[in-house]
């Protein structure tokens, strides 16, 4: 028992003394968990509201993709990217494998269905409000699409957050084709399951509580925009 | 001056095209359009002269608000053909024309910006998109609001800003589906004149009502539907001054029509007694 408290003692004194190797990890895991997510949205934002938006053959199969893909298992993911990337694979002259450009893009991989199933949601309600009055004002489809992106900004706020609760909590796919190699591509995640793994338990209990900080403050952030969105009658 | 095709008796659906108004705006012929197996509306013909105030009146189902989104385009005639001053109805026809909606489809924007969405689209910029927001907000009375978010303004006000937006892409023809359907008097007044300004001002008006006062306010032509198809036409003083048929006879009269078989008002369709 008094290792347990005295784990948890520990790991706050690493984090009020702002631990070198702590803040390192945490702000590697940040670049690539924001990077993913961004590039994510680049993707799933506008891929999404054209399936919301526009009717063409094979819409509704793509949605069912879209929506399956939501649940892709992390640890094929990995393996599928570290296929890509690895020597003998199509981007293996790129040697990007166990660099966090490599976890970038499987994080990418992971969090680019679910923006692009939740935006198609979100995008296709808002879509059965304005078609008509866009018919008739006779805007176009790149307008289309902008004007309800933009409208949709604080909905879609709430799918980039579960991007990113997704993306930030990983670590199947980026400890295959990251490596967890130390100062490189070591991130929260793949910390914690390596230093608990080890014994270590204050540097994982450490980065658990941060891990945990950053999903409340991330979430309370984007609730509370959405809240004064809500009281402008924008959201 | 009328047009033959308001001024011929007899039903519009049957009328031959022989008789329909000397170059029209806008030319509704042998119209048809169905739905789930069901039609609803058959042999509908209408002629929109330029520059007048047409109304479209009926029961609910009669296919009043459909008839207004296959003339705008909304949707595409399954049957018969709509005219636009005499030739196809293309991207052009229907930059020509404006349609506003029983409810005020508004973005979640600021009231300028709603204007400013319009006009852009419209391909407007700078001084002169400025000084066409500046004139709607004046015309609607919305110009201490214009930095208000416009789904929080009331229900008229959305209806004004919903209204002069339509305007403000100066169509020659525009489309009102039940503007003031649940709106108070007030309200209602405001938009029946920002209506009659614009007619004055040579804006050609098809409007959808049930409000019988309206009619008489703003109507010049009428059609009315039933079941799908015309069941009278002409000057609404010449309809209402010899009505030919039961729904309009009772409208004229003050009294409810509740259809054909139906003799009391604890009989209406549907009921189970």
């Amino acid at each position: 028992m008094d290792s347990f408290w005295g784990a948890f003692a520990g790991a706050f004194g690493l984090v009020i003394a702002l631990d070198p190797d702590l803040m390192e990890i945490i702000g590697l895991s940040m670049r690539v968990t924001l990077t993913a997510v961004f590039l994510a949205c680049v993707i799933g934002l506008p891929l999404g509201a054209a399936v919301g938006t526009f009717n063409f053959p094979g819409r509704t199969l793509l949605a069912v993709i879209l929506n399956a893909l939501m649940g892709l298992p992390p640890v094929v993911v990995g393996l599928l990217v570290y296929l890509v990337l690895s020597a003998s694979g199509p981007l293996g002259p790129l040697r990007l494998l166990y660099t966090p450009t490599a976890m970038i893009i499987a994080q990418m991989v992971l969090v680019t269905p679910i923006v692009a199933a939740l935006t198609r949601q979100v995008i296709e309600d808002l879509n059965r409000e304005y078609s008509e009055q866009f018919a008739s004002l006779g805007v176009g489809a790149f307008d289309r699409l902008t004007a309800m992106l933009w409208d949709a900004r604080y909905s879609l706020l709430t799918v980039a957050l579960a991007g990113f609760g997704r993306a930030v909590a990983e670590v199947g796919a980026v400890i295959i084709v990251g490596g967890n190699i130390n100062h490189v591509t070591r991130v929260m995640t793949t910390t914690i399951a390596l230093e608990t793994s080890k014994g270590n338990l204050q540097l994982a209990l450490a980065l658990g509580v941060i891990l945990l900080m950053i999903a409340f403050a991330v979430n309370a952030g984007v609730m509370a925009l959405r809240a004064s969105a809500a009281r402008a009658a924008y959201a | 001056m009328r047009d033959a095709a308001f001024d011929t008796p007899g039903v519009a659906s049957t009328m031959p095209h022989g008789q329909v108004a000397h170059n029209p705006l806008l030319d509704v012929r042998r119209l048809g359009f169905s739905a789930g197996g069901e039609k609803l509306l058959h042999d509908v013909d209408v002629a929109i002269r330029r520059g007048s105030r047409t109304l479209i009146m009926g029961p609910n189902g009669a296919g009043k608000s459909l008839l207004l989104r296959l003339m705008h385009g909304l949707l595409q005639p399954q049957e018969g053909a709509i005219l636009w001053q005499g030739g196809r109805m293309d991207a052009t026809a229907r930059r020509a024309q404006a349609m506003v909606f029983q409810r005020p489809v508004l973005l979640r924007r600021s009231v300028i910006a709603n204007l400013k969405f319009a006009l852009s689209v419209r391909g407007l910029r700078g001084n002169e998109r400025a000084e066409k927001i500046r004139t709607a907000l004046e015309t609607a009375g919305l110009s201490h609001l214009a930095r208000r978010p416009a789904r929080v303004l009331s229900g008229g006000e959305q209806q004004r800003l919903s209204l002069v937006r339509a305007l403000a892409c100066e169509p020659d023809l525009l489309f009102l589906d039940e503007p003031t359907a649940n709106l108070d008097p007030a309200s209602t007044a405001a938009i029946e004149t920002l209506i009659l300004e614009a007619n004055a001002r040579g804006v050609t008006i098809v409007l959808v009502t049930h409000d019988a006062g309206q009619a008489k306010r703003l109507g010049e032509d009428l059609v009315f539907l039933q079941d799908g198809t015309v069941v009278e036409t002409g000057p609404v003083e010449k309809v209402l001054a010899n009505p030919r048929s039961e729904p309009v006879r009772a409208w004229r009269d003050g009294r409810l029509y509740l259809g054909p078989n139906t003799q009391s008002l604890n009989n209406y369709p549907g009921r189970k007694n």
